[in-house]
């Protein structure tokens, strides 16, 4: 470590933190869709990856229509292939409410169980359709390259692209959930759903609704990572368990709570990477996070909620 | 008499249905399947081992694990770390760098046998290993937090992240553990061979011995005021707390007791198998698990050994001729188990199973074989009198 | 703490949510073989004392002593090992079992994890069960799945599971609610039995009832007591009658 320079060692600590911050990005917009569903309605959504390879998967399909039918618009697709992915994943979030979760509400193992088996469905539709072996759609040349703002300090720009999607995604919801009407009726369902009802509130809708809300996040957080990594049918898998972590680690139901559980728990595994093996330092970071959940099950921000 | 009749046979309909499973177990299996295909019934019979512990913990106790596959996993890596030891005397491994150690530990240039290592020297250390680690363990986990009351959805995700903790360790230092292809070239155990033919079918008929041994204890436990008690706390929690029992005391002891059953159900897997890696430890495994429970029927604990059977031959005959229909099949039915028949097949057989009993009854092979015994009766009360 | 004569010596009681005082320097005595009697309006504080007592809340300040034990640091499971039982105000029974079976349960051996897998169903708490059934009025229904009890029923199959237990306080919260009159007075004739060797809690809206099984009444009225006495007494104070009445 002592033979770099002063400036080698701002830039690997800059290049580090923002690894760290991409990271941050990166769990922070899987983990909203999710706070939504399990924080405000309490349902467990285990196929919340394959959600979000819906996302993935259109990107990949607008992609390949686009150089095949409409070689110019290359560069433009993907902000439509964004909005596509909210709504098909949307959709799909609805129907899958519709036809499933509206009947466990009150059940949230067998939610867990029934989505799981929801995922299973999903991978291998993901499968048939569009094959085994991993996609990639084209990314249009201003998500490629770096940003070199001196020399040495090389910051990639597909991750600066996470880091400002999710920005505006986080800012989203938080005026949809507490600054409109609408939020303001899904908060008041989650809290008291009886009441809500006797005062005019469709309960059922807003649920579907919501539901449907956070698939979309999911969808949207699918295409962003397109421009990180390939999607295969088993990609939703992989980051599942990570993104229940966040959820659960910040606090069901508090939006503050899972940004700062994003934030800890990106850095926390950011800095000790510097230090230790890849593998420990995710061991040690999941482990710091279990003893945490035990001693503290409602996680860093618990919402007061009288029983 | 009656002891074992109610307590360890579960009355009438407990002790047809371990009839029923025996003979098809120890009997028509062997008999019908050749050796590779019955080393496969061996296999899918540890897994049967976790269901098992299922009913009792999901069952009975409402308590969700996601994570038996860990405790399965303790279990069979120890049993995987003593027959290696084994393996792996100077005299076979004279070849490596450094001989006497295995041989992964050679790949990834140890020079010695790490310190936890050393114990699984002992065959008499391993088979306590093999139970009391993962009750340890167990105990640990179940302490911190059934004291503090985390229960539900939290338990179930935590128990997750826990596999994911062991497997993604067990991958990153495959130096002490074998890393992601596991402990593998297994040989002998305490001298005997385990690839022989011979001995497969031994194993076969212990594994075997113990899953019956296993239900039985469980059938014991369960048919208690313990058993009771489990159920009368998965229903109201707070009423059996202001009965003046300590709930959390009784949640640990079912999670401890349900962790070592599926840690032997691992230990045995290795032997069968002859490898253990981290591929049964994390959190597909340990989904799958609450599969085969599911489908077979977690409050059922002969259910179970069927719906492990069922689900694992399916996947295996499915997987050959028709792979991509397997997946859609096993998601549909899990949502159709959760959604429409949540006691599995034995909670159907409870319902409707009295319709086949009665159309047995009613054929006319039986009628006559009926009427041969009472005639055969008759003559022999005849026979007394004279 | 000084000890003292009585069953239950609650002093100084208090206990706040989030600011608001739900119970106030609470101070309340009730003696063996005494059965006492709390009605109060809504919000007065009545669930959350017997709340208080059993450990299913916290207080903030203030001791409950049983028979000169101090309750507050015990958990739940103790307190009720100590000799008190409480009944809930919605019943509180388990469903899926029978009436033999959720009398089982509640008898008091057996209560540890080895202790309950090795427990026999003896003759004596055969005998105890059958007893306690034929107090409840339920002996005919023994075999019957709790469940499928009518509300009135279900009640009476609870306070046999506190029954059971023998405990020498009993703790009961609004024990007629939804009953019929003729059961209404099965039950005051119940607790007017039960009450004999032990100290007896009601809380109670029913004022015909009230009458008809008090030995004292204490009035809680936003967390502290308004009145106590006999049912003359308190029916004609004027406290009484300004905060049931209305302004």
């Amino acid at each position: 470590m002592g033979e770099y320079t002063t400036q080698e060692l701002l830039s690997i600590f800059a290049m580090q933190g923002f690894a760290g911050f991409s990271l941050f990005s990166v769990l922070l917009l899987m983990a909203l869709g999710l706070a939504i569903i399990f924080g405000q309605m309490g349902v467990i959504n285990m196929a919340h990856g394959e959600f979000m390879a819906v996302g993935a998967y259109t990107t990949y399909l607008l992609s390949a229509m686009s150089e095949k039918y409409f070689p110019g618009f290359i560069q433009y697709y993907f902000i439509f292939a964004i909005l596509f992915s909210f709504v098909i994943a949307g959709a799909l979030g609805y129907l899958a409410e519709l036809a499933l979760i509206r009947h466990l509400y009150k059940r949230p193992l067998d939610t867990l169980l029934a989505t799981w088996g929801l995922s299973l469905i999903m991978q291998q539709a993901f499968r048939s359709i569009f094959g085994a072996r991993e996609v990639s759609p084209t990314l249009p040349e201003w998500l490629l390259g770096s940003y070199q703002p001196t020399e040495s300090i090389d910051i990639p720009l597909n991750g600066l692209f996470v880091l400002g999607l999710t920005a505006a995604v986080t800012l989203g919801v938080f005026i949809l959930m507490y600054r409109s009407s609408w939020g303001l009726r899904v908060r008041a369902t989650t809290q008291n759903r009886v009441m809500s009802g006797a005062v005019g509130i469709n309960t059922k809708k807003i649920d579907r609704l919501t539901f449907a809300l956070g698939c979309g996040i999911a969808g949207v957080a699918g295409a962003a990572f397109t421009t990180i990594a390939s999607t295969g049918p088993t990609t939703g898998s992989l980051y599942i368990v990570d993104t229940f972590m966040v959820v659960v680690f910040g606090g069901a139901g508090s939006l503050l709570g899972t940004i700062a559980s994003a934030f800890s728990i990106a850095q926390g595994q950011s800095i000790l990477e510097f230090f230790i093996s890849g593998s420990m330092a995710k061991v040690i970071t999941l482990l710091t996070i279990v003893i945490f959940l035990m001693m503290r099950p409602e996680g860093l921000f618990a919402s007061k909620v009288r029983k | 008499m009656n002891f074992i009749y109610e307590r360890l046979l579960g009355g009438k309909n407990g002790m047809i249905g371990v009839a029923i499973l025996a003979v098809l177990i120890f009997i028509i299996l062997p008999l019908s399947l050749d050796l590779f295909r019955l080393n496969l019934v061996g296999k899918y019979l540890t897994y049967a081992f976790a269901a098992v512990s299922l009913v009792l913990l999901w069952g009975y106790g409402g308590i969700l694990s996601l994570g038996q596959g860990v405790f399965f996993g303790l279990g069979g890596y120890s049993m995987a770390m003593f027959l290696k030891l084994e393996a792996s005397d100077p005299v076979s491994t004279k070849i490596q760098s450094t001989p006497g150690i295995p041989d992964f530990m050679d790949w990834n240039q140890l020079t010695e046998l790490p310190w936890f290592w050393e114990p699984f020297n002992s065959f008499g250390f391993t088979t306590v290993a093999v139970i009391l680690i993962p009750g340890i363990f167990a105990f640990i986990i179940g302490y911190s937090m059934f004291k503090r009351r985390v229960g539900g959805v939290y338990f179930a995700i935590i128990t997750q992240i826990i596999a994911l903790i062991l497997t993604v360790l067990i991958v990153g230092q495959q130096g002490y553990t074998g890393g992601i292809n596991g402990i593998t070239d297994l040989k002998t155990l305490n001298g005997w061979d385990i690839r022989e033919d011979s001995s497969k079918y031994i194993l076969y008929f212990i594994n075997a011995i113990l899953l019956f041994g296993v239900i039985f204890i469980s059938r014991y436990v369960l048919t208690s005021k313990f058993g009771r008690l489990l159920l009368a706390m998965k229903d109201k929690e707070d009423r059996v707390r202001f009965s003046g029992y300590d709930v959390s005391n009784f949640k640990i002891f079912v999670f401890v007791l349900s962790a070592m059953i599926a840690a032997i159900g691992g230990a045995m897997f290795t032997l069968q198998v002859g490898f253990m890696s981290p591929s049964f430890v994390g959190i597909v495994p340990s989904i799958e698990m609450v599969i085969f429970a599911a489908v077979g029927g977690r409050m059922s604990l002969i259910g179970v050994v069927y719906g492990t059977l069922l689900v694992n031959f399916g996947k295996t005959m499915f997987s050959e001729t028709f792979p991509e229909f397997w997946l859609f099949l096993m998601g549909g039915l899990f949502i159709a188990v959760v959604m429409y028949f949540p006691n599995g097949l034995a909670g159907l057989w409870d319902k409707h199973g009295y319709r086949l009993t009665s159309c047995i009854k009613n054929l006319q092979c039986y009628s006559n074989i009926k009427a041969f015994i009472d005639s055969k009766r008759t003559s022999k009360v005849n026979a007394v009198n004279e | 703490m000084t000890s003292t004569d009585f069953t239950l010596a609650i002093e100084d009681l208090t206990v706040s949510f989030d600011g608001f005082k739900a119970v106030d320097s609470l101070n309340l005595y009730l003696d063996k073989d005494e059965l006492r009697v709390v009605i109060g309006p809504n919000g007065a504080g009545k669930t959350t004392v017997l709340d208080l007592i059993c450990g299913k809340t916290k207080s903030s300040e203030g001791s409950i002593k049983f028979r000169n034990k101090e309750l507050t640091s015990l958990a739940e499971h103790e307190i009720v090992q100590a000799g008190v039982g409480r009944k809930f105000q919605t019943p509180s029974i388990y469903e899926n079992l029978t009436v033999y079976e959720n009398l089982e349960i509640s008898f008091p051996r057996g209560r540890g994890v080895f202790g309950s897998i090795t427990f026999k169903c003896t003759e004596e708490v055969d005998e105890r069960i059958k007893e306690v059934a034929g107090e409840i009025f339920l002996e005919p229904l023994l075999e019957m799945e709790a469940a499928l009890l009518s509300h009135g029923q279900k009640q009476w199959l609870e306070i046999g599971m506190l029954l059971i237990q023998d405990p020498e306080l009993l703790m009961l919260d609004e024990p007629v609610a939804g009953m019929s009159v003729k059961e209404r007075d099965q039950t005051a004739e119940l607790l007017k039995r039960i009450c004999k060797g032990r100290s007896v809690l009601v809380i109670e809206h029913d004022m015909a009832f009230v009458e008809k099984i008090a030995d004292k009444v204490t009035v809680l009225h936003q967390g502290k007591i308004l009145a106590e006495g006999d049912m003359q007494t308190v029916q004609s104070d004027p406290n009484v009658i300004e905060v049931y009445l209305g302004h």
